[in-house]
């Protein structure tokens, strides 16, 4: 049997697979191009960029330097070029981790109960509620900081209102603190906690609760021991979708930290911009994806294991 | 027949409901799921609550174990007011419909939660789960996940888990019906042995009468939040005081008769052929003239003598069953009649449809209804 004839024994075969594996890379081809040009193709700019010398006013010069990488936590002695620990660069990123965990918990403190307020909802009223939780995304971010601003402020609505109950004489210094940026994080993210929460107590059978009560567990109980590990996937995502942008919020701490409050994000938007270090920038955001991808992969690993662990 | 049985009888009820109420929504949308309804459940009884979907009945239990609160009257548990408690202070377990069982524990875990939850030590537990699971049978399975069982399997777990903190009252709410027809019946022997080895009082919801009739001790029947007739299984399915309960409760046949007279309890029926039977009253009163009785199919058959017939009709279909023959009549009146024969091994084709026959009624077998 020759490849002339078609259609014949098992050059048909072959010819129905070369099709089948041609219409799979035909599926998968648009979702590699996009993967390869917004993703891969850019990262490896940056991590290229990273092994670079910085130009003197702004981009990179052609030769190799593992000088961002040291920048990372190490600064050279304006006099002596002798190496010690970049004290700046480790606060803000402590700063940033804090920052990111408080909001991440805080959040998960307040959109727990607002997710399971809406999934016990009769199923009309849910989507008024989910609507209530999304609006905040019609007003852009930067509105919505500025607006956090005017809250905040000496002479803003909070400490009028302290002033005139009585609590506080003077007012309080809220904006331009860690507080401010706390605030602010926490209201520019909450929704990303609550939605999917949310999205994943919806799914939960609340016969389980019932049974839960019935077998003698309060409510403490219930929810520790029969509702949190039912929603637990959807905590993680909470979690991953809060603490991810949080770490590396830019808006936020920009406008509510002032110049001084800085997080990951402003230190490493400052490298491309006033100190001119597009290596150590880059080398800075890779070193932060690095991070939270570990963290996540040791987070995501307990919680599985904890899971399988309980009352085997 | 009294309507409150041996519970009244014995004293001190397991469970009793009394003149609860319970309305569900508001304005417009109130829905009433259950009426004024009292029943006292005694101890270690196998109680059922028997009645189409939308009776009440499920709300009953519910209130029972404590999802529900009533909107009027009370519940009591071993003569003790619970109607304000919430359900995990109450000493009563439910089987779920679905079994309801956690899938992020074994079958031990999900066995030793109750225990576990009453702050019973790590050797209680483990011993009261080793024992539970000896007497589901499941010795075995201790350490699966509940979503590698199978249906009858979970139900086991269910039941186990249910029974494991040794519960004052057990609550199943339709607790079979996922399961196929075999594995019913099984489950139904085996629920009947839980509850003589356990000794625990079984609240039972059902729809379905044949598994009522075969497990419970008493049976309460239900029509749109009320209870129509408490009873034994042969009592309501002899003695149905109520058309309802005597059409949803097997076969039967509703004629029309005039009561004639009533003497302790003991009353005569005449029939439009003229013929007089003695018949049974429900607990309720009734005054004599026109009034529907109620007859069962096996308490009749065909008249081999003039002298037996009571109704007359023409023999329109016969249906062979193997243990037993339906003869289906159309009464000289025009109403519909069935007749239901045993086989005998020399009982053969003697009759044909078209043929006009005699219908004879075995004596006590005439049911007065209220209406």
């Amino acid at each position: 049997m020759s490849t002339s004839v078609p259609e014949t024994g098992a050059t048909a075969a072959q010819s129905a697979e070369r099709r089948a594996v041609r219409t799979r890379w035909l599926l998968v081809s648009p979702a590699v191009v996009i993967i390869g040009c917004v993703g891969i193709l850019p990262l490896s700019i940056i991590l290229l960029y990273s092994l670079l010398e910085p130009a003197e006013y702004a981009g990179v010069v052609w030769t190799f330097s593992p000088e961002a990488w040291m920048g990372l936590v190490l600064e050279r002695d304006i006099f002596d070029d002798t190496l010690g620990l970049s004290s700046a660069h480790l606060t803000i990123y402590t700063r940033s981790i804090l920052q990111a965990l408080f909001t991440t918990v805080l959040t998960l403190i307040f959109g727990f109960p607002t997710a399971y307020f809406i999934a016990t909802r009769p199923a009309k009223e849910r989507n008024i509620w989910l609507f209530l939780v999304t609006i905040p995304f019609w007003t852009n971010l930067l509105i919505r900081t500025f607006a956090i601003m005017l809250i905040v402020r000496d002479e803003g609505l909070v400490n009028h209102a302290l002033i005139n109950i009585g609590l506080i004489e003077k007012p309080l210094a809220i904006l331009y603190t860690d507080v401010a940026v706390a605030i602010g994080l926490v209201y520019a993210y909450l929704p990303f906690m609550v939605l999917p929460l949310y999205a994943s107590m919806e799914k939960l059978d609340f016969r389980l609760v019932e049974a839960g009560y019935d077998l003698y567990a309060n409510r403490r109980r219930v929810l520790r021991r029969v509702i949190v590990p039912l929603v637990k996937p959807g905590v993680i995502a909470g979690c991953i979708l809060v603490f991810i942008p949080s770490i590396g919020a830019y808006v936020t701490p920009r406008l509510l930290g002032g110049g001084k409050n800085m997080m990951l994000g402003n230190l490493i938007a400052n490298q491309f911009g006033t100190s001119r270090n597009w290596p150590l920038g880059s080398a800075m955001a890779l070193a932060l994806m690095g991070l939270v991808m570990i963290a996540l992969v040791i987070y995501v690993r307990n919680v599985t294991a904890a899971g399988q662990k309980s009352h085997g | 027949m009294s309507p409150d049985g041996k519970a009244s009888q014995s004293g001190s009820a397991a469970v009793e409901a009394q003149r609860v109420t319970k309305i569900f929504g508001g304005g417009d949308d109130q829905v009433v799921a259950l009426d004024d309804v009292s029943v006292q459940i005694g101890e270690n009884e196998f109680f059922t609550l028997l009645g189409p979907s939308g009776c009440g009945k499920t709300t009953l239990l519910r209130l029972i174990a404590g999802f529900e609160h009533p909107t009027d009257g009370r519940i009591l548990l071993g003569g003790e007011d619970i109607s304000p408690l919430p359900p995990f202070q109450r000493p009563v377990n439910t089987v779920f419909q679905n079994y309801a069982l956690f899938p992020h524990m074994t079958v031990g875990g999900n066995i030793g939660f109750g225990l576990e939850m009453l702050n019973k030590s790590k050797q209680e537990v483990d011993d009261a789960v080793t024992e539970m699971l000896r007497l589901v049978r499941m010795e075995e399975l201790r350490n699966r996940r509940t979503s590698q069982l199978s249906g009858g399997q979970q139900q086991r777990v269910a039941l186990a888990r249910a029974l494991a903190p040794k519960p004052r009252v057990l609550l199943l709410d339709e607790p079979l019906s996922a399961l196929d027809l075999k594995l019913r019946k099984e489950m139904q022997i085996e629920l009947k042995r839980l509850q003589n080895e356990t000794g625990i009082t079984f609240v039972f919801v059902t729809h379905d009468q044949e598994e009522a009739l075969t497990m419970s001790d008493r049976i309460a029947v239900m029509k749109e939040g009320a209870i129509l007739q408490i009873g034994a299984p042969r009592d309501i399915y002899d003695h149905p005081s109520d058309r309802f309960v005597a059409h949803f409760i097997g076969e039967t046949n509703f004629l029309e008769a005039e009561l004639l007279e009533r003497k302790n309890g003991a009353a005569k029926v005449k029939f439009p052929s003229g013929a007089v039977l003695p018949a049974s009253l429900p607990d309720a009163p009734i005054s004599p003239g026109k009034v529907s009785v109620v007859v069962r199919p096996e308490h009749s058959r065909i008249a081999t003598t003039k002298k037996d017939a009571v109704l007359s009709g023409t023999l329109e279909n016969v249906v062979y069953f193997g243990t037993d023959t339906h003869f289906h009549f159309r009464l000289n009146d025009g109403a519909q009649f069935i007749v239901r024969m045993q086989n005998a091994r020399d009982s053969g084709d003697d009759f044909t449809p078209g043929q006009e026959l005699g219908i004879a009624v075995e004596a006590d077998a005439v049911q007065v209804l209220r209406d």
